[in-house]
């Protein structure tokens, strides 16, 4: 049904830390060697190796340059569904496709019902539900629900393929609705943040903002200023060693 | 957005054919319709085969046309389902009407009782269209008061011009019909002129310091973007050919859908004669043009919230 539920036993989601994310994309290429195989199979690709290749991914990594008032911020941000307490993307189904779990609040598509009207793709200010065009039906993260309840698998891997992925923990899994637990506790540490609460969707997921950079204080005296300027470059250009030499007397007969 | 063929000739054709219903049951309940079996055949024959043929380009959209069925469960929550259920409701009131005007002599109460129910549904449904766009909140340009009063109030001037056709062909034109038709296309052109100064408000609704939260840092401007080509939101979304294009099609929209067809009404109104199908056959042509450059503006020229994480400064 696409009516909402009142209440959900457990909010879980993920926390997204701004300030480790490198944007490598392996949550997203994890998530899409996961997910194509998994729930949302298949993630199908158009034209793979034309000249417009564009598939379905669940989850996006973006990189945007902050004007700090110094050098600016490089900050990379993953982009995936939030998991909303109260999104409008599952109010507009008119098929009962979409839905919110009572037991976990995780988002779900219904892949045997959609008609891929992609009206809720439509009401996604986040655009977290992408259309699959040869399977005709949107797509969407899944929490990795394959993955997260699955006993078949060692504890560590119940979690998100992106979460088990991410090399730097830039990336949390956990109850959001729990105020005690891990991920809730670095929500409140750190000052993490809603994507556009004023919508009134009520993200689950949160992110975590970059910490403050130092580019504006004054540099700690008798400290370089760059490494480069402690290096004499000359040494590299004529190597002063005669084994080097002859190396270098080698390279120069042997490039010609 | 991206302006769909389907959803475009959906709204107009499925809004026509609904206002020349509503004109039909007007007619009938005021007994302004005129005496022969020939204007409710054309008319009845017209208004269905643009309300099925809209309602069929729809599932042209779907990307699962064969589950479409399965659209009218979820009225509770969703305007796309309502319409699909108002217009399948819709139906048997028309059906009805139709009947019974060439079943029953002139003035029957069930005439009337169909007429006023074909009224109340056929407006119920064009308003559930309007409210599908009305009510996403990410897209601003959609999210206006103007917007469901407008789908209606085309739905009536375009089903009003169609009325005029059909009547032009078999008796004498609809004078009071006629002149109404007039006034609402005048109507719509003052609406929509509302519409555009609405929606090309300086202030625009949201930032990508807004989107992306990292206001509180500074401006945000895109470096490196996720994919290199298109995805789906992008193309679905993130259509912009059309709007440099606006200032000619505007103007285009106010001429072809409001001013032409008053004109060729108001001479099929004034100087009635045997001219008067040429001249409602253009009046519906060319307002049948300028409804469809209204729809793909309409379409064209919203922009979504989801166009800021894209390097969109502002929506």
């Amino acid at each position: 049904m696409t009516s909402l539920p009142q209440t959900t036993n457990a909010k879980l989601g993920l926390v997204i830390d701004l300030d480790t994310c490198v944007g490598c994309q392996a949550c997203a290429t994890s998530c899409k060697e996961w997910n194509t195989a998994g729930y949302s199979a298949p993630l199908s690709d158009e034209d793979p190796y034309g000249s417009d290749p564009h598939g379905t991914w669940l989850n996006r990594v973006h990189s945007y340059e902050v004007d700090n008032g110094s050098a600016g911020q490089t900050v990379h941000f993953p982009r995936s569904c939030l998991h909303c307490e109260e999104p409008d993307c599952v109010t507009v189904c008119p098929t009962g496709a979409s839905y919110k779990r009572a037991e976990d609040g995780i988002v779900l598509v219904n892949p045997e019902t959609c008609i891929g009207c992609k009206l809720c793709s439509w009401a996604c200010p986040y655009g977290a539900r992408e259309y699959d065009y040869s399977d005709g039906v949107m797509k969407k993260c899944t929490l990795c629900v394959d993955r997260i309840y699955n006993e078949s698998f060692e504890p560590e891997d119940r979690l998100p393929a992106c979460v088990r992925a991410c090399p730097t923990g830039a990336r949390h899994f956990g109850d959001l609705g729990d105020p005690e637990s891990d991920v809730s506790k670095l929500v409140s540490d750190r000052g993490g943040f809603d994507l556009l609460p004023e919508f009134g969707y009520k993200p689950v997921n949160k992110y975590l903002p970059p910490r403050p950079r130092r580019d504006n204080e004054p540099p700690v005296p008798g400290l370089l200023q760059s490494p480069i300027d402690a290096v004499d470059s000359s040494v590299l250009d004529t190597p002063r060693d005669p084994l080097e030499r002859f190396f270098a007397w080698a390279d120069q007969m042997l490039s010609r | 957005m991206h302006p769909a063929y389907s959803v475009i000739v959906f709204t107009t054709a499925s809004g026509a054919g609904y206002g020349l219903t509503i004109w039909l049951a007007i007619a009938a309940l005021t007994g302004t319709l005129p005496q022969t079996s020939a204007v409710v055949w054309l008319g009845f024959a017209v208004a269905l085969a643009l309300i099925v043929g809209g309602l069929l380009s729809s599932t042209a959209h779907l990307g699962r046309p064969e589950r479409a069925w399965r659209a009218v469960s979820q009225w509770q929550t969703s305007w796309l389902s309502r319409e699909g259920v108002a217009a399948l409701v819709t139906f048997a009131p028309i059906g009805v009407l139709g009947l019974s005007l060439l079943a029953l002599p002139t003035g029957h109460a069930m005439q009337s009782v169909a007429a006023v129910l074909t009224i109340i549904a056929a407006l119920v449904t064009v308003y559930c269209t309007g409210m599908i766009y009305a009510s996403l909140r990410t897209i601003p340009a959609w999210n206006q008061e103007l917007v469901t009063p407008g789908y209606v109030l085309i739905a009536l001037a375009t089903g009003g011009v169609l009325y005029v056709l059909v009547t032009a062909f078999v008796a004498q034109a609809p004078l009071a019909i006629g002149w109404i038709t007039c006034a609402l296309l005048a109507g719509v052109g003052v609406l929509k002129w509302f519409y555009w100064t609405a929606i090309d408000s300086p202030s625009p609704a949201w930032t990508a310091e807004a989107a992306t939260g990292l206001g509180t840092i500074g401006k945000v401007r895109q470096l490196d973007p996720p994919h290199t080509q298109a995805n789906f939101v992008m193309r679905e979304m993130g259509y912009s050919v059309a709007r440099k294009h606006v200032a000619r099609l505007r103007p285009m929209v106010l001429l072809t859908l409001c001013a032409a067809p008053m004109f060729f009404l108001a001479l099929i109104l004034t100087v009635a004669g045997p001219t008067a199908p040429l001249w409602a056959v253009l009046a519906t042509t060319s307002a049948g043009l300028g409804v469809f450059v209204e729809r793909w503006l309409f379409f064209a020229e919203a922009k979504h919230v989801v166009t800021l994480f894209y390097g969109a400064e502002a929506v």
